[in-house]
């Protein structure tokens, strides 16, 4: 009995989110109506996601980036072998065979000191955007859910922490803590929350007024699984984008505060790098090449995520997407047609 | 009017809670700040100055709750302590000499990328497909992604040290008396230039995109479609219809950017070495200068929700549906 209802509940889940997406360029709908395995049809949109993402040249430009950069963090002990702070060379050597990318004021090698930084700063990046994300998911299934007092309570928080300041805020939390890599990864993640949290929240409350959940609650699922299992699911790609955004506030926000010296400066990281960059006056000298290569591996980093984001919004936001222009559209005929035109 | 006061309320609570936080960081923190703060001045420190210290960071004897009164009654009415690094001049005498500074970089880099912004994301959304916006964004994605203040440390290399067309550092030079003259304005407009103009190519793209995409959904009302068969000019559709309609989220992030006018300015002010309240604060943390770090973090705080608080009034200005609930 109950799962036949929680068939049809989920059956609807699916009917609504297609019918949201006025441009599905194949139409999919649930393919077999009550046949369906209930988790069969609540994977439906994750699984045209992944398609739609997996057909998408920014997704997978961004993911072949993303791709490189994680190998050359898990393979940087087997590539360079040697403690990467060690002084190898001459101090200011120019690029040339021996160091592609030339020698710090020290003599450490920057080739060196940029592969192995890839991996403080991915490692801070991932988990930061994933803490966050997952804060986020809590506070704002919770909030969407329980509605009332809680989300009143969880709103007031998350809109607080919104407005305080972020990077003074980060400075003086970094200040009083002991400096270390938790630390940073620690103030990151509770000034970076609460960005997730509103957005997801806002998502989850319009999913959570939708019929399917309804009829979850009335046929008395647990209040945990209607939020992971009914609700969650079906915001996928917000979900999905906030992750990005978190990571990249993450990677951005680390390398900022070790650039300020507020990190834990024994560490190799792109951050630190930077700093110490600045500290030994590398541009004012002229040593570029010390200066250049951590600078442009967060911004790749940053922009193959970035690039990720903008292609989930594509796949499912068909008003983004370009060949969407002369689709004959079934709600406003008239615009769409005024929009070919202009 | 009720919106008002509620947005009021959670603005004073918001408040609260960042000098609440600013009471409870320094007594629950690890670590004790006075010693290793004394580890740093000992000589320099006058016993009066010690004692005020002890006071502010709560390693006196009294409970926790008189304290907690005390420090909120000394934080409302602007006893903020004596900075340390400055000694004797007091918090707020530091600065209100540097808040200036950062209003004006802030400010004028603030107005210049959310107009360049919006209308450029106008324009983007108006030709869909066309040069702007076909070009634009992925340029102003791939800019945004670097590190802040990695770009304006290009910028000052190459703009200031190589080519020496801008002074690198400062907000002017010392040679010249700061008055109302039109050769010092002029100089503190030569030291805006490059600090400023960082910050609006790392943020143009935000606003464009944000503008662009609200635009979109507004092209496909049907009021345009109206508008076009009334037979009006597109420039007029594209501004008095389309853009003003499409406004209203911008205003929002322009409440929050003005938060990142005074805080977010930090990075610029340190790479420029431009005198403001960012900069300040981060002298104040490696001085370990406690009373001026508090003092800077609750004034940028209060200017922040300032900030929002006027966006909100002018909100319900804006948008008829705010005043009718």
């Amino acid at each position: 009995m109950t799962s036949s209802i929680a068939t049809t509940a989920s059956t609807v889940s699916g009917e609504t989110l297609a019918g949201s997406r006025p441009g599905n360029p194949v139409g999919l709908m649930p393919d077999g109506g009550g046949a369906l395995p209930p988790q069969g049809s609540v994977r439906q949109p994750n699984r045209t996601l992944l398609h739609g993402l997996l057909t998408n040249k920014k997704a997978m430009a961004g993911t072949a980036i993303l791709l490189t950069f994680i190998a050359l963090a898990l393979f940087a002990p087997l590539l360079f072998p040697d403690n990467p702070s060690k002084i190898t060379g001459m101090a200011s050597q120019e690029p040339d065979a021996e160091f592609w990318l030339g020698t710090t004021a020290k003599g450490q090698d920057v080739l060196a000191l940029t592969i192995h930084g890839a991996r403080s700063s991915l490692l801070v990046g991932l988990t930061v955007g994933f803490a966050s994300t997952f804060i986020g998911i809590l506070v704002g299934l919770a909030s969407a859910y329980f509605g009332k007092f809680i989300d009143e309570a969880l709103s007031l928080t998350t809109n607080v922490f919104l407005l305080l300041p972020g990077l003074p805020l980060l400075v003086i939390l970094a200040a009083f803590l002991p400096p270390g890599l938790g630390t940073v990864i620690l103030v990151l993640v509770v000034t970076g929350w609460a960005g997730s949290a509103r957005v997801l929240r806002s998502q989850a409350l319009s999913i959570r007024s939708k019929d399917f959940v309804a009829a979850a609650v009335v046929t008395g699922e647990r209040p945990m699984r209607i939020m992971f299992r009914e609700i969650l699911p079906n915001m996928a790609s917000i979900v999905m984008g906030t992750l990005l955004a978190c990571i990249i506030y993450g990677i951005g926000a680390q390398a900022g505060l070790e650039f300020l010296g507020l990190g834990d400066v024994s560490t190799v990281s792109w951050g630190n790098n930077l700093y110490w960059a600045g500290n030994e006056g590398a541009l004012l000298t002229g040593s570029w090449w010390v200066f250049v290569p951590s600078g442009l591996c967060i911004a790749l980093v940053a922009f193959s995520l970035s690039l990720i984001n903008y292609a989930v919004d594509e796949v499912t936001n068909p008003r983004l997407r370009k060949i969407a222009r002369r689709k004959i559209q079934t709600t406003k005929p008239v615009a769409a047609g005024k929009r070919g035109a202009a | 009017m009720r919106f008002i006061l509620r947005r009021l309320g959670f603005y004073l609570i918001a408040f609260w809670v960042s000098i609440t936080l600013n009471f409870l960081l320094p007594r629950f923190m690890p670590g004790d700040p006075v010693s290793r703060m004394f580890a740093r001045t000992q000589d320099r420190m006058q016993p009066e100055q010690i004692e005020a210290l002890r006071r502010l960071l709560g390693v006196d004897d009294r409970p926790l709750w008189e304290q907690y009164i005390g420090y909120l009654h000394n934080m409302l009415t602007g006893q903020m302590g004596v900075s340390i690094s400055r000694f004797p001049t007091p918090v707020t005498e530091v600065i209100a000499s540097q808040v200036g500074w950062t209003l004006l970089l802030g400010g004028t880099a603030l107005v210049i990328a959310a107009v360049l912004g919006n209308l450029l994301g106008i324009l983007a959304a108006w030709r869909r497909g066309g040069a702007i916006d076909s070009a634009l964004p992925p340029i102003l994605i791939f800019i945004g992604s670097f590190p802040y203040f990695w770009l304006a440390m290009g910028a000052l290399y190459l703009f200031g040290v190589t080519l020496g067309w801008f002074p690198i550092r400062h907000a002017f030079s010392d040679t010249i008396e700061p008055s109302f003259s039109w050769e010092f304005m002029s100089d503190v407009g030569m030291h805006l230039v490059l600090p400023a103009l960082t910050i609006v190519l790392v943020s143009v793209g935000g606003w464009m995109l944000g503008m662009r995409n609200t635009m979109i959904a507004t092209n496909a009302e049907d009021y345009i479609t109206m508008a076009e068969a009334k037979g009006l000019r597109p420039g007029r559709i594209m501004f008095r219809y389309a853009a003003r309609n499409a406004m209203l989220p911008s205003v929002t992030s322009f409440g929050m950017s003005l938060g990142f006018v005074v805080g977010g300015a930090l990075l610029t002010e340190v790479v420029f070495a431009y005198p403001g309240v960012g900069y300040q604060l981060l002298n104040a943390v490696q001085g370990l200068d406690y009373p001026l770090m508090q003092g800077l973090f609750l004034t940028i705080t209060a200017a922040v929700l300032l900030a929002n608080f006027l966006v909100d009034i002018l909100y319900v200005r804006l948008d008829p549906r705010v005043r009718s609930n």
